[in-house]
């Protein structure tokens, strides 16, 4: 009896039923939209900000910390800490800037034990292999080495002393007497700690350790080093070449370094 | 305001204050003693509960993880460690028996703030304001989860206020008292009950735990209910009561149970409290069919009902 009466009706309340699920959705959508770009926009970490040991490469990082703290909480120093809002570190994730506090590199990696998701890659058990960031002496014109003197003190605090900083001797041509002692980092066994960072005696650090992507070079894929190659071959690799005559400007006679052949 | 305005006092004066209010003062001495354990190990140096409600470990040995971050987490990409499964699937279990929105009513550190500025708007005689509706947190929870399978990050994780004030209460407030300000806001002026009743999509996580949940809510004496509302009135999701108070009235062979099933309900159990008549009590999901000895005797109290 009430099936004329109900249909307009129904008809109604189905429209109003659409209406508010695409207003609901669209919502939603436009929620979405603003989470995620502002997800990416706090996706860059300052160059000075390190993470834990053992942290996943910043993007899986992301998807894994769940910014609970326990590696903060394992932390037996003052090292880490959780990004506050309203700083470029995505809020609630583990941190260390060295120039405060660096990773003091227990033998034990409590941090990293501590971590419930493995966004602190359990496989990290030898705080050795740590790749926390990479130390870059940035600043040849104020370290104290590099003016000739024997500050040393990157290198002296350094966990890895003599194996990730090393000091290479080289010609003072300003004394013309002396060495200069340039610290020299090594990337394959720098763990990023920070301590050279820390300690360094300057106002600011001549010495400073960035994530690896930002400190890192890589040489061309079809470089060769003709010494590398040699040494890998035993012999040169392009036997018998052809030695073409030098073409000079006709007033310059040239001297052979070596004995002629 | 007169005295109608004030639910509960009916019964106030049936069982005495405290009566009237054990569940509420439950729920408050839940919440904070999860906070003090929280915060025993940083202020007092007691360390039984290290970490916070995303993730956390209890004397050394016992693994919590909320299953909504690491639903995030495992749509970003990441397949969480087994510590973190483990501790999520116990916090799962824990709200599969005792009600998924218990999180948000006795846990829940958002849940003070938003239960305080509807205290102050209805003091202060605010109006509802903006009433989305209820659905629209499963819609914010599915977008949530949709951003960090496109992001492949836990974008949500970078503006959830919920993990973020009880991370800033465990490891340093910084800016988060934001956070919770602007939630206060806008639950006192913007939309009452905007956040908990309507937004939270975690809430709304746990509201489906809850669909599942052993532990209800059960108006298993309803043929007592004189209707005076007060339950509706103290309700922060007054829709989930009507079917299992109401259920009887409803038209025969669509007779519904005393026991409220929505996941909405967050087992708060403030309905027991205001209640003069003792309608309401904890009770299993499964003991839908009512002491009132089944629907037979649900509708003899309908017919009655009407007739009067």
């Amino acid at each position: 009896m009430s099936g004329h009466s109900s249909s307009p009706s129904s008809a109604v309340s189905r429209r109003r039923f659409l209406a508010n699920i695409a207003r609901a959705a669209g919502g939603a959508g436009a929620l979405g939209l603003v989470v995620g770009l502002f997800a990416r926009q706090a996706q860059s970490l300052p160059a000075q900000v390190l993470r834990p040991p053992g942290a996943l490469a910043e993007g899986d990082f992301l998807a894994a910390c769940v910014r609970c703290g326990l590696c903060v909480r394992d932390c037996p120093y003052p090292t880490l800490s959780l990004a506050d809002i309203g700083t470029d570190v995505p809020v609630g994730t583990p941190y260390f800037i060295a120039r405060r506090v660096p990773c003091e590199m227990c033998d034990d990696v409590p941090c990293v034990k501590a971590c419930p998701t493995g966004a602190l890659d359990p496989a990290l058990t030898n705080i050795d292999d740590a790749r926390m960031g990479l130390a870059v002496l940035v600043d040849e014109e104020t370290c104290l080495n590099m003016q000739g003197l024997r500050c040393d003190v990157c290198q002296r605090v350094c966990p890895l002393i003599n194996e990730a900083i090393t000091l290479e001797p080289q010609h003072n041509v300003r004394t013309g007497a002396h060495a200069i002692f340039i610290p020299t980092v090594h990337s394959d066994k720098c763990t990023g700690c920070g301590k050279c960072e820390r300690a360094c005696v300057l106002d600011k650090a001549a010495i400073r350790v960035f994530p690896r992507h930002l400190a890192k070079g890589r040489i061309g894929e079809h470089y060769r080093l003709g010494w590398v190659e040699k040494e890998n071959k035993g012999e040169s690799l392009i036997q018998g070449i052809v030695d073409l005559p030098d073409r000079m400007p006709d007033n310059v006679t040239i001297v052979p370094r070596g004995p002629k052949p | 305001m007169n005295a109608k305005t004030v639910p509960g006092q009916d019964a106030v004066k049936a069982k005495g204050w405290l009566v009237a209010h054990k569940w509420l003062l439950l729920r408050r001495a839940s919440q904070f003693a999860i906070l003090a354990l929280f915060l025993a190990g940083p202020l007092a140096g007691v360390w039984i509960v290290k970490g916070n409600l995303t993730s956390s470990l209890t004397l050394g040995v016992l693994p919590l993880s909320d299953p909504f971050v690491l639903l995030q987490s495992l749509l970003a990409g990441h397949v969480a460690a087994g510590t973190a499964l483990l501790g999520a699937a116990i916090v799962l279990g824990v709200y599969l028996l005792v009600g998924g929105r218990v999180y948000c009513s006795f846990v829940c550190p958002v849940n003070v703030i938003t239960d305080g500025a509807r205290w102050l708007a209805k003091r202060l005689g605010l109006p509802k304001g903006w009433q989305p509706p209820r659905e629209a947190r499963l819609w914010f929870l599915g977008s949530v989860m949709v951003t960090a399978l496109i992001t492949g990050t836990m974008a949500w994780e970078m503006l959830n206020p919920v993990t973020m004030l009880h991370r800033g209460l465990v490891y340093g407030m910084g800016y988060v008292w934001t956070v919770a300000l602007a939630v206060f806001l806008f639950d006192l002026v913007v939309s009452r009950r905007g956040w908990c009743g309507h937004l939270c999509p975690m809430g709304a996580f746990y509201g489906l735990v809850g669909r599942a949940s052993v532990l209800r809510v059960s108006a298993r004496q309803r043929r007592a209910c004189n209707d005076c509302m007060d339950c509706f009135a103290v309700c922060p999701e007054p829709h989930v009561i009507t079917p299992a108070l109401r259920g009887a009235d409803t038209a025969p062979g669509k007779n519904m149970g005393p026991v409220i099933l929505s996941g909405d309900c967050t087992n708060c159990g403030r309905c027991i409290d205001v209640c003069a008549k003792d309608v309401f009590a904890f009770d299993l999901r499964f003991n839908n069919r009512a002491p009132e000895k089944g629907a037979q005797d649900d509708h003899e109290i309908s017919s009655t009902r009407h007739a009067a």
